[in-house]
């Protein structure tokens, strides 16, 4: 076991080079830089502005210079916040995206797994339907729309939850609710998956055989087997969920990295978005070798591979 | 309203029970928990707005839109953190909150030289930075020296080009001492500025950001003097003399400022603190604004107005914007190579209907460039819509060049509804007068703002937002090789003229030479002019001494928030 961690996170040196090379010069290329405006400045202003920042130097000498700093654990400083450097702003950021995350994640298994169970439990009635339809709903229904709904039923109409913010736990109920029903749908419709196809296992028959009791037989036996296709679902979910979302920060102004991220784009902010890529990078990388991990403790069969 | 919470979370914890059949009513722990769930959940409908709360706190909550770039006054460089400095930092004068005619800041007053090229400027005594030290004339003479460093490499320096010499010590690379700029402290509280021109609207200038002081020790305590990116504007770095200072910012959530009790005027601040919230979205700002989080709004999403002028009267607001939305011509490539040609659009152009029943934000048509009441200017209307006479200009281009009709001509605009809507509108109106084919293609900002300056379009959106009130800060940028010119159009005759205003004090003398430069603006047409600016925003009724004003400055030392029964 030791052996195969050590294996994937050796691995993971070259995939991040790959990562940081690829982004660089692509962010180069997309046309404009971080310091275009409306208002035109003078080339020499330009190029002073630019000699500020490394930016007036040959591209590939551009590129050496940040993989060193990179080596030394320096992301250098942002563009678009000026005097502030993107490993603080992300240190500040990702906390909030991840509680986020966390909290989506909770929501989303509280939803998901029994309603998956129940559904699978109860195979072709009126429960099954109604859950499955609703999963389906809840797939469908993009976050944008999603969130503006419940804000508009619980802030606007009944007045219990704030819109927006990231100040008091109450304003995180919300923001989880619309990510976590969001991702709970999946997890509902994977359960379901996961239990009909254990559930005719011959060793389910074998505990319903001995005798065990039907919530031994569901929550000992099926359900270790069941949630193998959520677990494997879970990895990038989990990444993607801690690692923000874009649109549900927007909608509620919180603070987090995915509008880090997605604005960095849009204000050629070459080194928060290089940062905050490679900051997820290693993010996935971990996340998918723990699920290896988790898997393998879930399931023989994988850990002999 | 504490107690109806719980009455309710214990409702909602019995219902909750009857479902769990496992949670014990008796003693268990895991009640407890779940009544504290359940009255968080509910005890937030009990809690104050910030709206409510601020009547007695006299904290304003703002929508500040994006998050600035900078707050050094030296390198700022948009709306947001013009907001931002005003309440951190005070400049030789400041501004009526209704007229923004300059009104004593830190100069208590000031005498004008007859020809109008010097400036004499008495600081007050009692004006202190907000750490303790005065404010001084030499602290002015240093902030000049910084933001026209060329080593700083600030986008906005130029506004300090008015001064005698300046430029020779920003662009030539003579030192401040050989280029003699005309910035001198006589005494510590005496500061002469020598200008190259006389500049009626000199004083109205000084309310830019650029031309405000910073913090000499400060500024050198991080070696800033020349260098970008540094630590001074950080909470708890930061000195500036405003009416407030700078408490708190957490980069994309929020910047708080608190009044500034070493303010000379600070028995006129009302506000105990501002807090500006970055809020990109128009409708998360909206329903921000609606449900008592913010004060006012930056914006109003244009889908909104409708709804908001119907429903909501008394708190959307229509206030004129200095700054003219228009389009520009390439006017290098056929078919607006031709002046007939970009003529016959602006004569095809009905921008009435596009006010009414597009943009609908109680905009005025653009008839001329220079919005009207321009510092006392209002030049002549000349761009006319005359699809007769536009169909007339295009059959004589087309027979002439014998063509039977125009080429397929692109229309470039930044991605966002708005101009998205006013795309279509023209798209349509020079489809059915013209017979113009025209293809909408819109871009991503920046590679939208490549495109411009590589002056690679034929015809492309553009607005332009007045940096002072005065003519001049419009009509510039259409002088040969200005910057922000990218039509390819040049006029001898109108640059004379803008540098024979420029020289000018008499002020009738000076309009009637920016009114020829409207007239061969209209008669060369570079542009397509089409409506002025209108600023729309959402404000609470609660704040008073906020008044409409043409740059949207609004002093904050004046405003002070009240409580009006039944509204927020």
């Amino acid at each position: 076991m030791v052996k195969f961690i050590l294996v994937r996170i050796l691995q993971a040196i070259p995939t991040l080079f790959v990562i940081a090379t690829l982004t660089f010069f692509m962010t180069r290329l997309a046309p404009g830089g971080p310091f275009d405006s409306e208002k035109n400045i003078p080339d020499e202003i330009k190029e002073k502005l630019e000699a500020h920042f490394g930016l007036d130097k040959p591209l590939h000498e551009q590129f050496i210079l940040y993989i060193g700093n990179l080596l030394q654990g320096d992301l250098g400083p942002s563009f678009k916040y000026m005097g502030w450097e993107v490993s603080e702003l992300i240190a500040k950021a990702f906390p909030v995206s991840a509680q986020l995350g966390m909290l989506s994640l909770f929501t989303a298994l509280l939803i998901g797994l029994p309603a998956g169970i129940i559904a699978a439990l109860r195979k072709n009635s009126a429960y099954d339907y109604f859950l499955m339809i609703s999963a389906m709903l809840g797939i469908c229904l993009p976050t944008f729309v999603l969130g503006p709904l419940l804000i508009l039923i619980f802030s606007s109409w009944l007045g219990w939850l704030p819109p927006l913010g990231w100040y008091a736990f109450s304003d995180m109920i919300l923001p989880s609710l619309t990510l976590g029903l969001f991702y709970g749908a999946y997890i509902a419709r994977l359960t379901r998956a996961g239990m009909l196809e254990t559930l005719n296992q011959d060793y389910i028959r074998t505990a319903r055989a001995k005798g065990a009791s039907p919530l031994r037989v569901v929550l000992r036996h099926a359900l270790k087997g069941g949630l193998l296709p959520v677990v494997t679902f879970l990895g990038p979910a989990f990444a993607g969920l801690i690692s923000g979302s874009f649109i549900i920060e927007s909608i509620f102004f919180i603070p987090g990295l995915g509008r880090f991220f997605v604005t960095a784009a849009f204000n050629r902010d070459y080194t928060m978005v290089l940062g905050t890529v490679l900051f997820y990078a290693c993010l996935i990388i971990i996340l998918n070798l723990v699920v290896d991990i988790i898997q393998a403790s879930l399931d023989p069969k994988s850990r002999e591979k | 309203m504490l107690l109806l919470a719980n009455r309710i979370s214990l409702g909602t914890f019995h219902v909750i029970k009857s479902f769990l059949p496992w949670i014990k009513s008796n003693g268990n722990s895991c009640n407890y928990v779940l009544i504290g769930a359940c009255l968080v959940l509910f005890s937030s409908c009990s809690a104050p707005s910030n709206v409510e709360k601020a009547v007695d706190e006299q904290i304003l909550h703002f929508g500040l839109g994006s998050e600035p770039q900078y707050l050094d006054p030296h390198l700022a460089n948009s709306v947001s953190a013009h907001n931002v400095i005003i309440a951190l930092i005070e400049g030789l004068v400041s501004e009526d909150p209704k007229t923004l005619k300059p009104v004593p800041g830190v100069a208590e007053k000031w005498d004008i030289s007859e020809d109008g090229l010097v400036y004499t400027f008495h600081l007050r005594k009692n004006a202190k930075w907000s750490n303790g030290d005065p404010v001084t004339s030499h602290d002015f003479v240093y902030s000049y020296r910084r933001i026209l460093n060329p080593e700083l490499a600030s986008q906005y320096a130029s506004m300090l080009h008015g001064l005698k010499n300046a430029r020779k010590y920003h662009e030539q690379g003579l030192s401040w001492e050989d280029a003699k700029v005309g910035a001198i402290a006589l005494d510590n509280h005496t500061l002469q500025l020598t200008l190259e021109n006389p500049t009626p609207y000199f004083l109205e200038l000084l309310n830019h950001y650029s031309w405000f002081p910073a913090h000499p020790s400060t500024i050198e305590r991080f070696g800033a003097f020349g260098k970008q990116g540094t630590a001074w504007t950080r909470p708890g770095n930061y000195v500036g003399n405003g009416a407030f200072t700078l408490s708190d910012h957490k980069v994309n959530s929020v910047i708080e400022v608190k009044k500034n009790p070493l303010y000379w005027d600070a028995q006129t601040v009302t506000l105990e603190g501002i807090r500006f919230y970055p809020i990109e979205s128009a409708d998360t700002e909206e329903r921000a604004f609606r449900s008592g989080f913010l004060h006012l709004t930056q914006t109003v999403s244009p889908d909104r107005i409708d709804f908001l002028k119907a429903n909501n009267p008394d708190l959307i607001h229509f206030e004129s914007y200095l700054g003219t939305y228009f389009y520009r011509f390439n006017v290098e490539e056929p078919p607006f190579d031709d002046v007939r040609v970009r003529l016959a659009f602006n004569l095809a152009t009905d921008r009435q209907a596009i006010v009414e029943k597009v943009t609908k934000g109680g905009q005025l048509p653009a008839r001329c460039f220079t919005p009207p009441g321009t510092g006392g200017f209002s030049p002549e209307s000349r761009f006319r819509f005359d699809p007769q006479k536009a169909k007339a200009l295009i059959k004589e281009y087309l027979d002439e060049k014998g063509l039977k009709s125009l080429p397929k001509i692109e229309l470039k605009y930044n991605t966002s509804e708005g101009h998205k809507k006013v795309a279509e509108a023209l798209q349509g109106m020079w489809k059915s007068h013209l017979g113009a084919e025209i293809q909408l293609l819109n871009m991503e900002w920046k590679v939208f703002l490549s495109t411009i300056a590589k002056r690679d379009f034929a015809l492309a959106r553009a607005g332009w937002i007045g940096d002072y009130v005065d003519a001049n800060t419009f009509l510039h940028m259409w002088r040969t090789g200005d910057g922000h010119n990218n039509t390819g159009w040049s006029d001898a005759r109108y640059d004379e003229l803008l540098e024979l205003a420029a020289q000018e004090s008499d002020t009738q003398k000076r309009f009637s030479y920016f009114e020829e430069c409207e007239k061969l603006i209209a008669e060369n047409a570079p542009i397509l002019p089409i409506y002025f600016y209108v600023h729309v925003t959402l404000r609470s009724p609660t704040v008073k001494g906020w008044y409409p004003t043409l740059l949207d400055h609004h002093p904050y030392k004046y405003v002070h928030l009240e409580s009006i029964a039944g509204n927020n």
